[in-house]
């Protein structure tokens, strides 16, 4: 076990127009599970590649442990990993492709096999020890190149997308799986994955990545209530967060936002941090819908939008609702019993304490 | 007939994958392969029917006479021997080098496009060309003995293919060989390594192995067969030696195929030489499967 240093990482590949990682600095503690998401070219497996051996960055440290393995060969950085393609070995047996790296090491063969037996069991592997890779299915695969891993008692565990290539049910049973194993074996684990529901479900934290920089490190709830920037709200959660493009205006003493012809509170800070307009986020599960017009004229109108239904799509657990307001759509979750359709008028009330307020040019959060 | 078109969409709507439909469709895979099976028939087949026939025969009835004068010939055996003799070095020889360039060639160092051409070249030059370019090198006043006497080692030249130098006369043979068609080897081995995915590598390094033990527990064993297919062909074109060593040192070294071509041209024998075409093919063909047998790989363990 060890924790790991990446200190100011760059790296750009050959022939490469982009870089794949730019000046990205992490650091994960020991036996913490860190998820690297991103949209596909983002630089996550880059990053993790590097931590790897299999590919050098072009400037920068990488330290695991209190040891620099920046320039070391991946042998000598006492990590495991479990690949996207499993690349369990066709050619030997589920034992012999489990007791690989031991075998590399030159452990003494009575040792190999309880170590091997113990993993195979971990992973539900036993019956088949003696099975080649062609004769499992692809879940046995993986638990056979995850068992592969941990047999090794590695300093640092690296996965990379490991769930991808399953099938949707065996990959939600094996998530599960995955999250009791590594939080049992206690290693520091860099998980790779561009599907935000399984960085959400398996991160002890989460490293959001985009154009090769990390854009937030923070607790799965805190990524998803509290993204720093558009492109977080939007990548993680389904539906992605709504932005609503709004005028800030002061108004005795308060701010306010004007949506359209509609208007929320905001705080009073909130027009020194940002020039006229401002970005709205707000999640669909952080709105509340109501069907019938706020009485009460005026105070009781608080901050409610009025705008009108456009679909309403059953979800079986909710309702999933597009709603415009001035011209700009967005979408509420409701229970399945809410009373609606296309074109019919909602009030929608957002919790204040939820609202995420950003910059329209950079669409970095403004703290206020 | 309308009943059976209803039923037959019913069918297509019921079964996944509804292959057949009429002999259209059953017959052709057969007509693709019949140009295929024409030509081994006319080009291959037949000659070795008529092989088998001309072996068999004298003066137009069965005997086991030409199969007698070929074993009963003073070169027989000695032609026998070198044969296997040269094989045996070659082929190896071929293998280990052809493994290590191909080798090179993925591993993705710089210029490593250059070398595949470069070693690549040997394809392209005829058995007998060949042939010239080594006995330019290996002559009594050859490339070989100018360079060995400008270093000072020997001015009067040494006869490298003399037959009083069996020795130096066969290694140039063997060298020459192995010249020639090394790049046959390693053209089927690196077609095989390409195909092998990058991450089987990866996850050997990964997972401590070293060069050498990547390449003997991870890369070898996934290119068994590719290693059978270039065995397989080397060893029976080995079997086949003949223009080079002719160019290289005429009859000074008798090999099976050069058996053959002497008693065809030079003592007017068919049957002899139709005997010995007909002893390389069962060399070849005992060798063949010895090698499938030998490097059989096993269904389950293929990717």
């Amino acid at each position: 076990m060890a924790e790991i240093r990446l200190e100011r990482i760059s790296k750009t590949y050959a022939g490469g127009k982009a870089p794949a990682a730019r000046d990205v600095s992490l650091a994960v503690a020991d036996g913490e599970f860190m998820v690297l998401l991103g949209p596909s070219g983002c630089g996550k497996t880059t990053l993790l590649r590097m931590l790897a051996g299999l590919e050098y960055p072009d400037t920068g440290r990488i330290t695991i442990g209190d040891r620099e393995v920046t320039d070391l060969p991946p042998r000598q950085r006492e990590i495991a990993m479990v690949f996207q393609s499993y690349a369990v070995f066709p050619h030997m047996t589920v034992f012999d492709n489990v007791a690989f790296g031991l075998r590399m090491r030159k452990q003494p063969a009575d040792q190999i096999k309880p170590r091997v037996e113990r993993a195979a069991e971990l992973l539900q592997l036993e019956p088949y020890l003696g099975r080649y890779p062609s004769q499992l299915s692809g879940g046995q695969r993986q638990r056979v190149a995850v068992a592969r891993a941990i047999v090794m008692e590695p300093s640092v565990l690296l996965m990379d997308e490991p769930l991808s290539n399953l099938d949707a049910l065996l990959r939600l049973q094996f998530r599960a799986e995955l999250k009791k194993l590594v939080q049992d074996i206690k290693t520091t684990t860099v998980y790779v994955t561009h599907d935000q529901v399984e960085a959400l479900s398996l991160g002890d934290r989460i490293a959001v990545m985009r154009q090769g920089e990390i854009v937030q490190v923070a607790e799965p709830m805190v990524v998803y209530d509290r993204p720093t920037t558009e492109f977080v709200g939007s990548f993680i959660g389904n539906p992605p967060m709504n932005f609503l493009r709004g005028s800030v205006s002061r108004d005795n003493g308060h701010a306010r936002v004007t949506i359209g012809s509609e208007a929320l509170t905001a705080p009073t800070a909130l027009a020194e941090a940002v020039g006229d307009n401002v970005l709205v986020g707000i999640r669909a599960e952080n709105i509340e819908a109501r069907a019938e017009a706020p009485s009460g004229g005026a105070n009781g109108a608080g901050h409610a939008l009025a705008g009108e239904t456009v679909v309403v799509e059953p979800l079986g657990s909710h309702l999933l609702i597009t709603a415009a307001i001035g011209g700009q759509q967005l979408k509420v979750v409701t229970r399945t019993d809410f009373p609606t359709g296309p074109g019919r008028p909602i009030w929608l009330y957002p919790e204040e304490d939820k609202i995420r307020w950003l910059r329209p040019d950079t669409g970095a959060a403004v703290q206020v | 007939m309308q009943r059976q078109v209803a039923l037959e969409r019913d069918t297509a709507l019921d079964a996944p994958a509804p292959p057949a439909r009429g002999r259209r469709t059953v017959l052709t895979p057969y007509y693709l392969l019949a140009p295929t099976l024409l030509f081994l028939a006319v080009f291959f087949a037949w000659p070795m029917f008529q092989a088998l026939i001309l072996a068999v025969q004298d003066n137009g009835r069965f005997s086991l006479g030409p199969l007698q004068r070929m074993a009963d010939d003073v070169l027989f055996w000695e032609a026998i021997r070198n044969t296997i003799l040269l094989t045996l070095i070659v082929v190896p020889a071929q293998v280990v080098l052809a493994l290590i360039m191909s080798l090179l060639l993925v591993s993705g160092l710089r210029g490593a496009g250059l070398f595949l051409y470069a070693w690549a070249i040997p394809l392209g030059i005829s058995d007998l060309a060949a042939g010239v370019v080594w006995l330019s090198i290996f002559n009594d006043r050859g490339y070989l003995n100018s360079a060995l006497a400008g270093l000072g080692l020997g001015q009067t030249g040494f006869s490298f293919l003399s037959y009083e130098h069996p020795v130096s006369m066969f290694l140039a043979v063997a060298v020459a060989e192995t010249w020639r068609a090394t790049a046959l080897v390693m053209v089927i081995l690196l077609a095989g390594l390409q195909v092998i995915p990058k991450d089987y590598a990866e996850a050997a390094e990964v997972f401590g192995a070293t060069t050498w033990q990547r390449i003997r527990h991870v890369t070898l064993p996934m290119l068994r067969p590719s290693l059978q297919v270039a065995l397989i062909i080397r060893t029976i074109l080995a079997f086949q030696a003949f223009a080079v060593v002719v160019a290289l040192v005429g009859r000074n070294l008798p090999v099976m195929a050069e058996e053959a071509y002497r008693w065809y041209g030079d003592l007017r024998n068919p049957s002899v030489a139709a005997a010995w075409a007909l002893l390389i093919m069962v060399f070849s063909l005992v060798n063949t499967v010895i090698y499938l047998r030998a490097l059989r790989v096993r269904d389950e363990q293929l990717a």
